[in-house]
């Protein structure tokens, strides 16, 4: 549909008014710019994934006579297989808490390292700093620091604030912290940048008008803040949603944290089963994007446009 | 000026001036040296972060440095025995090449493909362009391993697989769409009438981009390479489904070192691959932060004035 209208745009440099009519609807050579992305798109994406959805309608002849249904062998054992549909509850049972927990608390640590103060550069700077630890490191370092013999429990042992080590690994907890870990800087960076974005007259000016820290939140930032908001939630919400190395590394593989993604890849390479694999992958996609098509239309309502933020 | 007239008027959108002079008891400009509950919760949060955080950091460290470590608070002895051992054992020379060549392939190609096409996004309005921000969307909001393992498929059909070609189109996937969503808001955020002012003078388009828009992107362009960057240097999902033993990233090799057969290799040998893989990253990011602010991403920082 987009091609087509760019090959319309250039074919009428003959006649100007029918290249007039063309651009006042906003079809002009500057759709050209467009198009290496979306050849990109089609090639790497697309077509690829058309290919996968293809593939789930031919189930291995196992799966056929285990649980019958034909071509829909495979999704009939995606819903009726407890094994692999319970993987959805404990997928969004990570990932919704986790993305929750890191946008709510960026938000106001967002708002206080907002203004002047001495070490600001540095403090942010480490926030970022967890980005450069990756799911793998942080997992490792989340055994060795918080595992049974670890520097926290051995901490908390000798104080005497715990008879027991607290078991922090190997288990939904473990997942979560590095989710947190991983996630929460993430957030702070995206929510701090679109709060960097408002222009700060505008609560100035609310504030010369009389509006204390609370009207000015809820009236002046942050409607302007909620579409970066919901963004920021999505983002953090699919990190959260793909965890897969965590899930493996410091989860319970077998049992609390078998998330979709650890279900896609066994079946992917260890039962060499690639019509299955694209199922549950397939399936793990239509399950987030039900909740971001929530998020979506919550964000439809809010305001959209100029933060001010630049001249 | 009394207190009756206030609470008579009209309760839509009057802001009680007299009530708020009074609760802050503080001269303007002055600031009260007790934190409120909120500085204190935002001061807990970040101290409770910072804890796990350089716990995970230096456990990780003095594990790859320590001999033997079980029951104590420090290792007997160190020794830098591990590093040597890793990086002969992994080959990581190369394992470090193929990630910065990887890494480097998909920014360039990913800025050179998603600015133009985010400057449409961002300027006009044409038919189609719902579903064109659809197509961007998408492989942001879809989970890796989604369209990964059809894509993975697909590689080892065209007999690309384990080759570092594949790592590098596989990263490209979401790198693109990801350079578009993050430089659109930053080049709505441009005044037009820049452009067109420049447009008016007779400038062709390759002339706006080159001298009046370029150099207000330059800021936006880098804060999404090194979010690239960070992104493909870390991203294991996609890598790890197309990737072999010659086209490793560190972030796989590491992986596949904790979760090989037999166990795993000893601990520390993956620590000590742990602390080059964080120290790789740091580099990068503090190269990246002498050129932007860690807030750029979106906008140009003003300082905020108050509070």
């Amino acid at each position: 549909m987009m091609t087509s209208a760019t090959h319309t745009g250039s074919r009428a440099r003959g006649s100007a008014s029918l290249r007039h009519r063309l651009a006042e609807r906003g079809v002009d050579t500057k759709l050209l710019l467009l198009v290496p992305a979306i050849v990109f798109a089609l090639l790497l994406f697309v077509y690829p994934f058309a290919y996968g959805i293809g593939l789930t309608f031919q189930p291995l002849a196992a799966t056929q006579e285990q649980w019958g249904g034909g071509f829909f062998a495979n999704y009939v054992a995606f819903f009726k297989d407890a094994f692999i549909f319970d993987s959805v509850w404990i997928t969004l049972r990570l990932a919704l808490p986790a993305a929750l927990f890191n946008v709510l608390v960026s938000i106001p640590i967002a708002f206080k390292l907002r203004s002047k103060f001495r070490g600001k550069r540095m403090l942010q700077t480490l926030l970022v700093l967890p980005i450069t630890l990756g799911t793998v490191l942080t997992a490792q370092g989340l055994l060795i620091f918080a595992g049974r013999q670890g520097w926290l429990n051995r901490f908390l042992l000798e104080n005497g604030i715990i008879d027991q080590p607290l078991q922090l690994v190997n288990n939904y907890l473990g997942v979560m912290l590095s989710l947190i870990i991983s996630g929460f800087p993430f957030a702070y960076l995206l929510i701090s940048s679109y709060l960097s974005g408002i222009d700060p007259s505008l609560e100035a000016a609310a504030k010369t008008l009389g509006a204390n820290w609370k009207q000015r939140f809820r009236r002046i930032t942050l409607p302007l803040l909620a579409p970066g908001l919901a963004t920021t939630f999505i983002l953090t919400f699919v990190l959260a949603f793909s965890v897969f190395p965590s899930a493996r590394l410091v989860g319970d593989a077998s049992g609390e944290t078998r998330v979709l993604a650890l279900m896609a890849y066994r079946a992917f390479s260890e039962q060499l089963d690639y019509s299955m694999a694209s199922t549950i992958a397939i399936m793990m996609g239509v399950v987030e994007l039900i909740v971001i098509a929530f998020v979506f239309l919550g964000r439809s309502f809010l305001y959209k446009g100029s933060t001010g933020g630049k001249g | 000026m009394s207190n009756s007239k206030l609470t008579a008027a009209p309760p839509t959108e009057v802001v009680n001036i007299v009530k708020n002079r009074s609760r802050g008891k503080l001269a303007p400009g002055e600031k009260s040296l007790a934190a409120s509950p909120g500085t204190w919760f935002v001061w807990f949060g970040i101290a409770a972060f910072f804890i796990f955080l350089f716990g995970i950091v230096l456990s990780v460290l003095v594990d790859s440095l320590g001999k033997p470590w079980f029951n104590t608070w420090l290792p007997e002895t160190f020794t830098l025995g591990w590093y040597q051992e890793s990086w002969a054992r992994f080959d990581l020379t190369h394992i470090i090449g193929v990630t910065l060549l990887v890494a480097f392939s998909v920014i360039i190609i990913s800025v050179i493909i998603g600015v133009p096409a985010s400057y449409v996004l961002a300027r006009s309005n044409f038919p189609g362009k719902k579903l064109v921000m659809l197509l961007f969307l998408l492989p942001i909001l879809i989970p890796p391993i989604t369209f990964g393992i059809p894509l993975a498929t697909v590689m080892y059909n065209f007999g690309l697989g384990r080759t570092v070609l594949a790592v590098i189109l596989v990263n490209l996937v979401p790198s693109v769409p990801f350079v578009i969503i993050t430089m659109t808001p930053f080049i709505e955020q441009i005044n037009p009438a820049i452009e067109n002012a420049a447009r008016m003078c007779g400038a062709s388009m390759f002339r706006v981009f080159t001298r009046i828009l370029a150099p207000l992107l330059i800021p936006g362009i880098l804060a999404a390479s090194i979010l690239v960057l960070v992104r493909t240097v870390g991203m294991f999902d996609l890598t790890f489904l197309v990737s072999g033993p010659r086209s490793d990233t560190l972030v796989v090799a590491i992986y596949r070192a904790m979760t090989s057969a037999g166990g795993g290799e000893a601990r520390q040998l993956i620590s000590s691959m742990g602390v080059i893989y964080t120290a790789m990253m740091l580099l990068i990011l503090i190269i990246a932060l002498r050129f932007i602010n860690p807030t750029q991403l979106v906008a140009q920082v003003k300082d905020s004035r108050e509070d």
